[in-house]
């Protein structure tokens, strides 16, 4: 296994502490399991894609959706949905792209600024009981609209600092392996471990309950949406440094693929039930799952392959056949 | 304000439709004076002719979204694609098959709108999960299906899509009689007193007997087969169905729900608004066009628009 | 000397206007240091207003309260409510599912943090959990969501009366043992003394008379936002307790209504009924024209019965099943019964729709002609059918559920508690339509937590755990055989 399927494991232990239930223990590997399986896959298809070289092509590309899949997660810890990600990660690969070469503070300042518009989202959200559904789609073309009036070509570089960090070589472990951990743990650290993070999956559990007790909602749906905009911030950083230029719609996908990686790894849309580590974990498996296809082959027929136009549908197949696994297992429990 | 004032202002809050036509005609009135006068009457021709397409998106989505909190149908734009497709390859080009295109094309969206409601139902995934797992998979299928071919539409087929009379398209006059139809649907049937109740206590309509369960499927098959509709009529009027056709229609049809006055939250839902809406937003797009701005001021003034549309109304109940 | 104890709370003239409905009505009240105050007061008295009032969650519309001698005015809020030491255990659930335990308990208790603050925040609601309910078995670390309604209240309790950095001075209970059972009750109200020995108070709340009277120093009994009588706990008993509650006295003096015309089992069987966790024993049998009660406390399986017996009539089973169409009279009118954004006259036909059609469509003159038929028969108060159900006072709300039920064509009625809270005038409309109905044919199911409206019942069954553990016929119906029979378990 992988070391990231290697950290959830000691998430498990805790769930067994907590109070075991087999089916508890199964839908919270789950997501650790389709990883498996999908590696296990590629290993068959394509041995040579199991090495250092392998994963870090495999896995460059995942590092910034699975930035947006926890910016994602952050909205939907406070019981929200954003379906602007994808455009906002856009609009910040092109600020990167376009500014943070030759104009760092203006680039910087930018980047700043947009997170302050995401708490701010946030707070008119909260004080006028708007449906984020409606407000982040508004948003969407803000930010795809903004992100054309900046770069109306795709072009621009990445700065040479970012480029190199995200293209470093470690020893042993590839760099998005050991950026996925990272991410993985320090979110999750954050979210599940402080005792505002807690306060904050309580807002999405019980958001009457926590304003009762004496907590601000209003400050804890703005720091959500403050953390959503950093790790959108993050994405379009690394999804620059990954591609070396930007382009307004290059990450339109990105917000489906949030939903639904975050759902994969094991959240709800409502009740403040998230986990950070199965979301990075279904980002990862989402990415890895289209690699397999494309290097899917049955030795005994050799003219069998899955045609490339069917990558995303296998994204969509799998996302049903892991709910369909989990709505099994929730049946099985009753 | 005088007392006579303040009940018209009344009278127009009441009416939350109404809203969206004076917006569209303020938008017209304000394009015609910056295109110097100029078109204004191609310009609502126009408007009417594309809003067409956005309309039948729109009731599609609004009858999901008035099911209640959580429904949503983001499969639409991968059905359009792939219904268009559909459609022109069983066409042919050949002007006796139009009507078997045009079916076959709302029996593909039929197809999907059952297979979403089959994840939503057996699989107990969410509507948003499942209608957007459906549209990666519809994707695949439609490039699939298509594999790349340009067909084009048979030509009486083309025309009638784009044929006026009096200068009003014969596409919008349809679609007015079928948003007609949609009217009496809502309103003077068990159905649509099903959707309505469904969407403001889901608990409380079961508990008075209505069949909650076969309210939405039915709903989810009726939205796909507006996308089907559509997706076959858009194919004729741009000449031939491209994949990607539909992309842009998944936040119209969104937006125009929710500007044309429908609750995001379910239980009320608001035809006319659908039009206002629809034509508002074509009649943004055409002024900043005849200003001169690009697509990216475009995208921005939209949203803000959308954002301001909503902040102003509110929220009553918490949706998401 | 006398010493006179430190008033901890005074409350002195306080009303509460919600738009056109007076909650409260000067409402003058002092709690000292170190006793426990019994509240009482049938539904609508203005005990949830009040305690809301003293909790910072609701601004008095006239009047002043003062905690610890300091009157806030409108600076006073629930965080500072807190501050002065005044905790609140509602009956509706204020953990959050998702969390744990102890992570539940650190919400209540911000200034424990830094590393190990779940150890710290574990160890005081463990250390509290096991001075109220010794021997209760939990791990701080188990979720919310995973516990038993009972455990998540005692959770609720412990954390209301949890230090941690301040002792809580007034803590107030409100229906604390509606979903403990009777070993837990007693551990809470043997707790609540002990409490009390040391100096805090506790206000409890309680339809439950026998709690007060034990557990209680003095006892306030309101009534339509005022408080009528307030007296040493030794002073009461239950016939006075509930006699200045009121209602019961007008209900006392009415004729019993007129008695069944044949004897039980003379029509035809209409409903048949087990519940689900019991096994042998009694069956609740309902036939047509009887009114049948379900009775016992409340939480006990009379609901979800009803919900059965109204799926048996779609869809029947081997436990329960029902001979004709059923339709529901529901008692949480928000959550199972009203449609907010629609008119009276929508809110009515709802459940009738079949029959008002003309061909496919509905036709407006025939619902417009129900809805009208039935408010002259119910009596709803209303100068306009189309306006929004909402509209309507919460009594009259409940006649439209009642119209939609009646009016549809459903021969069996199953009634969930559905007078909870509404005024005495309506309930008595209710009853003549209810008898007249049952006297020409249907059958009703009538779930009530109220021992007055029982004798409007031809046949009751009482219920314990789940489980149906007496039967009572009209004619052996008193207030004491119902108490005694609630207390039995399943034979």
């Amino acid at each position: 296994m992988t070391a990231a399927s290697s950290s959830v494991s000691g998430g498990a232990s805790k769930t067994t502490a907590r109070r075991f239930s087999a089916s508890r223990l199964l839908r919270t590997l789950l997501p650790a399991i389709s990883l498996a399986l999908v590696l296990l896959a590629i290993a068959n298809f394509n041995p040579r894609a199991i090495s250092y070289f392998g994963f870090t092509l495999m896995l460059n590309l995942a590092i910034p959706v699975a930035l947006a899949t926890i910016a994602q997660l952050m909205v939907i810890t406070v019981n929200d949905l954003d379906l602007s990600i994808g455009a906002f990660v856009g609009f910040t690969g092109c600020v990167t792209a376009t500014w943070l070469p030759n104009q760092p503070l203006l680039g910087c300042a930018i980047l700043i600024g947009s997170i302050a518009v995401y708490a701010g989202l946030g707070a008119l959200i909260h004080l006028r009981r708007l449906p984020s559904i409606v407000v982040t789609l508004g948003m969407s073309f803000v930010w795809l609209g903004l992100a054309i009036l900046i770069r109306p070509t795709p072009g621009g570089t990445a700065p040479v600092w970012l480029h190199g960090f995200v293209s470093q070589r470690l020893p042993w472990v590839p760099f998005p392996v050991v950026a996925a951990i990272v991410i993985a743990g320090v979110v999750h650290f954050g979210l599940m471990r402080t005792t505002y993070g807690t306060t904050l999956r309580g807002v999405g559990g019980n958001a009457n309950a926590i304003e009762r007790a004496g907590w601000s909602l209003l400050r804890a749906k703005m720091t959500a949406y403050a953390f959503a905009g950093v790790f959108g911030v993050l994405a379009g950083l690394s999804l620059v440094g990954v591609s070396t230029s930007a382009d307004a719609n290059m990450a339109n996908g990105y917000t489906l693929l949030s939903i639904a990686g975050a759902i994969l790894g094991g959240a709800e849309f409502v009740g403040g039930r998230v986990s950070p580590i199965g979301a990075v974990i279904g980002a990862l498996t989402l990415q890895l799952a289209a690699v397999a296809l494309n290097f899917f082959h049955i030795a005994a027929l050799p003219n069998l392959r899955i045609p490339q136009e069917w990558q995303v549908g296998a994204q969509g197949i799998i996302l049903i056949l892991i709910l369909a696994a989990r709505a099994l297992i929730n049946r099985g429990e009753r | 304000m005088s007392g006579r004032s303040m009940s018209y202002f009344r009278w127009l809050s009441g009416r939350p439709w109404l809203w969206s036509f004076l917006g569209a005609l303020a938008v017209w009135l304000l394009a015609i004076v910056v295109s110097h006068g100029q078109g204004a009457g191609g310009m609502l021709s126009a408007a009417l002719a594309f809003s067409v397409f956005t309309v039948l998106v729109g009731i599609g989505q609004m009858f999901v979204i008035t099911l209640g909190p959580g429904n949503i149908d983001l499969s639409l734009p991968a059905n359009i694609g792939l219904s268009g497709a559909v459609a022109m390859t069983v066409m042919g080009e050949a002007d006796d098959r139009i009507l078997l295109g045009l079916a076959m094309a709302v029996i593909v969206g039929l197809a999907v709108g059952g297979f979403n409601y089959l994840l939503i139902r057996l699989l107990r995934i969410p509507p948003i999960i499942a209608t957007l797992a459906a549209s990666f998979i519809l994707v695949s299928a439609g490039i699939s299906y298509g594999r790349g071919l340009q067909i084009t539409p048979p030509p009486a087929f083309a025309q009638f899509t784009v044929m006026r009379i009096g200068g009003i398209p014969v596409l919008a006059l349809a679609t007015l009689v079928l948003t007609l139809l949609c009217a009496v649907l809502l309103h003077r049937t068990i159905y649509g007193r099903s959707v309505l109740a469904t969407g403001q206590n889901m608990r409380a309509a079961r508990l008075a007997g209505v069949k909650v369960e076969r309210v939405r499927l039915l709903t989810y098959l009726l939205c796909g087969a507006f996308g089907g509709l559509c997706g076959a009529l858009l194919a004729g009027f741009t000449g031939g169905s491209s994949l990607d056709m539909g992309a842009e229609y998944l936040l119209s049809s969104i937006a125009v729900v929710v500007i044309g006055g429908t609750a995001v939250a379910g239980g009320a839902a608001n035809l006319p608004g659908i039009w206002g809406a629809s034509l508002f937003l074509f009649m943004v797009v055409t002024l900043l066009n005849t200003a001169g701005f690009g697509p990216g001021f475009r995208d921005v003034m939209t949203g803000l628009i959308i954002i301001a549309v909503i902040t102003i109304a509110g929220g009553q109940r918490r949706l998401r | 000397m006398m010493q006179q104890p430190a008033s901890l709370i005074e409350l002195n003239g306080v009303t509460k206007r919600f738009g056109a409905v007076q909650a409260l009505r000067g409402v003058d009240l002092v709690i000292p240091a170190g006793e426990a105050l019994g509240l009482v007061g049938h539904n609508g008295a203005g005990k949830s207003t009040l305690m809301h009032i003293l909790t910072g969650a609701v601004a008095p519309s006239e009047g002043h309260l003062s905690v610890t001698g300091l009157d806030l005015g409108s600076r006073y809020s629930i965080a500072a409510a807190q501050r002065l030491g005044i905790r609140c255990v509602f009956q509706e659930l204020s953990l959050c599912p998702n969390l744990t335990i102890a992570e539940n308990a650190r919400i209540m208790h911000p200034s424990i943090r830094g590393p190990g603050w779940r150890r710290r925040a574990g160890r005081l609601i463990r250390a509290e959990l096991d001075a109220i309910f010794p021997g209760h078995g939990m791990s701080t670390e188990t979720l919310v969501a995973d516990l038993s309604i009972s455990r998540r209240q005692m959770v609720e309790i412990a954390r209301a009366f949890s230090v941690s950095d301040a002792a809580p001075k007034l803590v107030i209970l409100d229906e604390p043992t509606s979903s403990l059972d009777a070993a837990t009750s007693e551990q809470l109200l043997a707790f609540t003394r002990r409490f009390v020995a040391t100096g805090g108070s506790v206000i409890l709340i309680s339809h439950i008379l026998g709690e007060i009277l034990h557990t209680c120093d003095r006892i306030v009994v309101m009534r339509d936002g005022r408080v009528v009588a307030e007296d040493m706990a030794t002073a009461f008993d239950r016939t006075r307790l509930v006699e200045t509650m009121g209602g019961a006295r007008a209900l006392d003096d009415e004729e019993p209504p007129a008695t069944r015309t044949h004897a039980r089992g003379q029509t035809p069987l209409m409903v048949r009924a087990r519940p689900k966790a019991q096994h042998g024993g009694i069956e609740l049998q309902a036939h047509e024209g009887e009114i049948v009660g379900l009775a016992g406390f409340s939480g006990h399986g009379q609901t979800d019965l009803l919900m059965e017996v109204l799926e048996a009539g779609a869809h029947a089973s081997a436990r329960v099943s029902a001979m004709a169409g059923v339709a529901l009279v529901a008692g949480d009118r928000q959550v199972d019964g009203v449609f907010p954004l629609w008119s009276i006259a929508e809110n009515i036909t709802i459940r009738s729709l079949a029959r008002l059609r003309r061909s496919l469509l509905l036709s407006p003159a025939s619902e417009a002609e129900m809805a009208r038929d039935w408010q002259q028969r119910i009596g709803i108060r209303t100068p306009n059918l189309d306006n929004p159900i909402l509209s309507l006072s919460g009594g009259n709300q409940q006649k439209a559920l009642f119209a939609r039920a009646l009016g549809s064509d459903a021969r069996i009625l199953v009634m969930d508690d559905p007078m909870r809270g509404v005024d005495i005038g309506t309930k008595l409309d209710v009853y003549d339509l209810i008898r007249s109905e049952a006297a020409s044919g249907r059958t009703f199911l009538w779930y009530t937590t109220e021992l007055e409206e029982l004798r409007n019942c031809d046949h009751v069954y009482v219920f314990r755990h789940g489980r149906i553990v007496a039967e009572i016929e009209r004619a052996d119906l008193t207030e004491q055989q119902l108490i005694h029979a609630s207390f039995q378990e399943a034979a």
